[in-house]
């Protein structure tokens, strides 16, 4: 069989059949507590893709889903499994919001986006950079710094809630006018998104897709990052210190991952709230999972997942929202059990050796 | 069965009409063998010459595209492995299959392992190891089998291959180049056992590119041209010059080395290398106090059985691993503490002997592999210049004859010796920007066939040519003996012996000269 041929089909199958699979598993259980499969399925893809706000609600929530999604991707081709994407996108919006919101009245409209833009992923950076400095330097393993991390960040939080929030509430100040993401429903189709929040931030996460796709495949940096991801020995013969590459690899993904913030932040709320970010750095993790390394699968899977978060709105009338956490953990237990059969069920023919050479 | 008793019932392995296809590469065309029991039959072919896949082909690790396999005279409809273990047939891999945090005893019981009262019960089958290793001569310590296959040197690892598949109590042993890894004293030691084998019975089918190893064991050899059979003889009737004729389909240059460099006047010396000494992780000295000095357009070969000190030599040249005493210098530039880049920056390149391990990237393509370590020399702007780096690849690989000729293949899918060719051809390609100082070369010709060796030893002399300084370490003393101007012979880690103007001497005589150095002997 044709080897590009064959890859392409070892990345869509196994998504696709966990889709089918948890698709089946749902109606199941929603028959099991006693719910009608055909009416829940209805009313989640009518308050998903079958309506303009229902489908700009799963534009807005993949939104962020798209950056910690690509936070994280970005990550495993450094073979790095950062697991902080949470504490990185708080920090993040934390910052976007504080530069929104000092900064002078007057501020031209790009200039003011750009800085906070910036400062987010700055924020976010810092984060991830602390996590790949402790790991150049000192061996320690991601996994864990970043979980710390995460439990780090949470804490500041709670401490700074005092002195950056205003009185009486969980929020900052608001981010000045020209520092605001325009929303779809302002100037693209205010009768279709109407009321919905999808903003343009959606088309700055389709920038770092694109961005991110050349920086791995067409610069030396992006060589040198995925180098290092696949073999760390021969990083070192080609003179790629897998040290340094370490480090800047998890601030780098701690920016991505930060960049998700201004969603919120700059096209939302326009301030930051304790607990915006509702999981989306781990839902990041199975995002970047499902979509084996594909930019375009990258996509899909972030689509996926934010129907998946409007839809469990959208059928909380008929049965408990949590059914759609159900769903989410079916998908990724499905393929991360397909990914294997599938290998193997594509390669019976080629070899099936695949250890050391004898040098 | 007596020995008058000739006919189909004496065919211990054999297949009919064997095609197998990998897209566009036919790897086997049309193959039949008939394998007589009790003999040692050959198999060799250039790389890629689809070898590997016969084997794994006969072996039942993949399906046959068309064809049949017979064991013992019975057909086997669809070949397993399952089936071919039932029936007594065993491979030794080209690449190594063991599990290199298990112990040897492990290893070998692995995937039967022998189980009373739901416990792993490892003493009787030690037991059973100790007495086949010792009649066999495959293993006379018996502490072997209690370390790990990760502490084990290759060729140690090798012979537990062998030793796993005889557990299983093989009579039909496929062997896929099990001597690439090999010294010459433990090809010797191996193929005592292999004699040994055939004299009680056995059946083998050995994959090799060495020929005096065909013309020295085998009965009968099949060589193997793109797939297809183009020769099949009684080794009796034949010669090295027939085989190596018939493998690469025309004929081989005799030696690439026609003037040697004698004295140099005044000597321009490029690598400088003063009392240079290195550590191993457990603590013992790997190099101890070695120097010595390479001139423009000299080669300097590196002699000695594996484990004395090559290994952390390519390293420490290579600015991997740093010394603990000691300097080097190229071109006068003391470049002990800078790292592999800054030494790749004066034209330092490395030919590094684990391939898999530090050479390739094997789930990448073959134009990514061309990047590896020259990323700097293809920035432009920050950006990776593909066009020329496709431009240059693809020249490299036509130079080399790399096949399949393909830039997007994945290089995990080319055959050991195609994978070989794309290190050589990126590591000693001509560079205008930094031009080629040193080269640090180790084993490169491992596992590749004659054709490619000539490749690899013209593109070698010619670097030499332009005037770089080459530290050859190599396994082959033939190829040391080949290509280098003066050979060194590092014993535990030092230098006891080193010679040069090899026409003084008789021939035959200098090999066993380095070949008493090697074992120590002053
Ligand atoms: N799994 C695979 N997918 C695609 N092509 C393959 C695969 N395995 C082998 N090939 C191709 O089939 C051909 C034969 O390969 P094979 O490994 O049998 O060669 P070989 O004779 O053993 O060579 P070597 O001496 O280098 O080990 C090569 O062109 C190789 O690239
Ligand atoms: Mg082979």
């Amino acid at each position: 069989m044709n080897q590009a041929g064959n890859r392409t089909l070892e990345r869509i199958v196994p998504p696709l059949w966990a889709l089918l699979i948890a698709l089946g598993a749902a109606s199941m259980l929603i028959a099991s507590i006693g719910g009608n499969p055909h009416q829940v399925l209805g009313l989640l893809s009518l308050g998903t893709w079958r309506s303009g706000y229902g489908f700009g609600q799963v534009l807005f929530k993949a939104t962020p889903l798209l950056f910690t999604g690509l936070s994280v991707a970005m990550a495993l081709e450094a073979g790095l499994f950062n697991i902080g994407a949470e504490g990185q996108i708080t920090v993040g919006a934390l910052a976007a919001a504080l530069a929104g919101a000092t900064l002078p009245v007057g501020t031209p409209h790009w200039l003011a986006i750009f800085l906070c833009v910036v400062a987010s992923f700055a924020g976010g950076a810092l984060v991830g950079g602390i996590a790949g400095i402790l790991k150049a330097w000192r061996g320690s393993h991601e996994v864990i710094t970043t979980i710390m991390l995460n439990f780090i960040v949470r804490a500041a939080m709670v401490g700074l809630g005092g002195t950056i929030f205003l009185r009486e509430s969980v929020h900052t100040r608001p981010v000045i006018e020209a520092a605001r993401f325009a929303r779809f429903s302002q100037w693209l189709s205010p009768s279709l998104f109407k009321g919905s929040a999808v903003n343009d931030s959606l088309f700055l996460a389709l920038l770092v897709c694109l961005l991110v796709w050349v920086f791995l495949n067409r610069t030396t940096a992006g060589f040198a990052l995925r180098v290092v991801g696949a073999s760390p020995g021969a990083a070192e013969a080609a003179g790629i210190s897998p040290g340094r590459v370490t480090a800047w690899a998890l601030a780098l993904s701690g920016g991505l991952a930060g960049l998700g913030g201004c969603n919120f932040v700059l096209g939302y709320k326009y301030y930051y709230e304790d607990g915006f970010s509702g999981g989306v750095g781990f839902m990041g993790i199975a995002v970047a999972v499902l979509a084996f390394g594909s930019p375009l699968a990258l996509i899909f899977a972030a689509l996926l997942f934010g129907t998946l978060s409007q839809g469990g709105l959208a059928i909380n009338a008929v049965v408990p929202k949590e059914l759609v956490d159900v769903l989410e953990a079916v998908i990724i237990f499905a393929v991360a059990g397909t990914k294997w059969p599938v290998r193997r069920m594509l390669s019976r023919s080629s070899s099936k050796i695949s250890s050391g050479e004898k040098t | 069965m007596s020995p008058t008793d000739i006919g189909e019932s004496t065919e211990a392995l054999g297949c009919a009409h064997v095609w197998k296809r990998f897209g566009e590469v036919i790897a086997n065309r049309d193959i039949s063998l008939s394998i007589a029991r009790g003999t040692v039959h050959a198999v060799i072919g250039e790389n890629g010459a689809g070898k590997s896949t016969l084997m794994r082909g006969l072996y039942g690790l993949h399906s046959l595209d068309q064809g049949s396999v017979r064991i013992d005279g019975e057909l086997i409809e669809t070949p397993s492995v399952a089936a071919s273990i039932k029936r007594r047939v065993g491979m030794v891999h080209q690449h190594f299959m063991l599990v290199p945090t298990l112990t040897v005893t492990e290893n070998v019981v692995l995937g039967d392992e022998p189980v009373e009262r739901g416990m792993l019960v490892l003493s009787r089958a030690e037991q059973k190891l100790i007495e086949l290793g010792e009649r066999l001569g495959l293993a006379r310590d018996p502490a072997l089998f209690r370390r790990r296959v990760g502490e084990l040197s290759v060729g140690e690892a090798q012979r537990v291959e062998i030793l796993k598949v005889l557990y299983r109590g093989a009579k039909i042993l496929i062997l896929d180049e099990p001597t690439a890894v090999l010294s010459p004293l433990e090809v010797d030691d191996l193929f005592a056992v292999l004699r040994r084998l055939r004299q009680d019975g056995s059946t083998i089918i050995l994959v090799t590119h060495k020929l005096d190893e065909v013309m020295g064991l085998a009965d009968r050899v099949t060589v193997l041209r793109r797939g297809e059979t183009v020769l099949e003889v009684e080794t009796g009737q034949t010669s090295a010059a027939q085989l190596a004729h018939a493998m690469v389909g025309r004929e081989l240059a005799k030696s690439v080395r026609t003037t040697r460099q004698k004295t140099i006047s005044p000597p321009t010396m490029r690598l400088k290398v003063e009392s240079l000494s290195v550590r191993r992780s457990d603590g013992s000295l790997a190099l101890d106090g070695v120097s010595f000095s390479i001139a423009a357009g000299e080669i300097l070969g590196v002699a000695g059985v594996e484990g004395n000190g090559q290994s952390e030599l390519a390293l420490s040249m290579a600015g991997i691993s740093t010394p603990e005493r000691g300097r080097v210098r190229i071109d006068g530039q003391d470049v002990t503490a800078l790292p592999v880049i800054a030494r790749r920056r004066l034209g330092m390149r490395y030919v590094p002997e684990d391939r898999h391990g530090r050479g390739l990237l094997l789930d990448a393509t073959v134009e990514d592999n061309f990047l590896l370590g020259v990323q700097e020399h293809y920035r432009r702007f920050g950006f990776v210049d593909r066009r020329r780096l496709e431009i240059d690849a693809l020249e490299r690989t036509k130079a080399l004859d790399v096949r399949p000729p393909d830039l997007s293949a994945v290089a995990r899918t080319l055959s050991g010796g195609n994978q070989q060719k794309v290190v050589i051809g990126r590591e000693l390609a001509g560079r205008r920007d930094i031009p080629l100082s040193t080269l640090v070369c180790a084993q490169p010709t491992r596992g590749v066939d004659v054709g490619a060796i000539e490749k690899i030893h013209a593109e070698i002399e010619r670097v030499r040519k332009d005037g770089a300084a080459t530290l050859l370490i190599s396994a082959e003393l033939d190829e040391l003996l080949a290509l280098s101007d003066r050979i060194v012979v590092l014993f535990r880690g030092r230098i006891v012996g080193e010679l040069e103007d090899f026409d003084q001497f008789a021939a035959g005589e200098l090999k066993s000269r380095v070949g008493a150095l090697m074992l120590g002997a002053a």
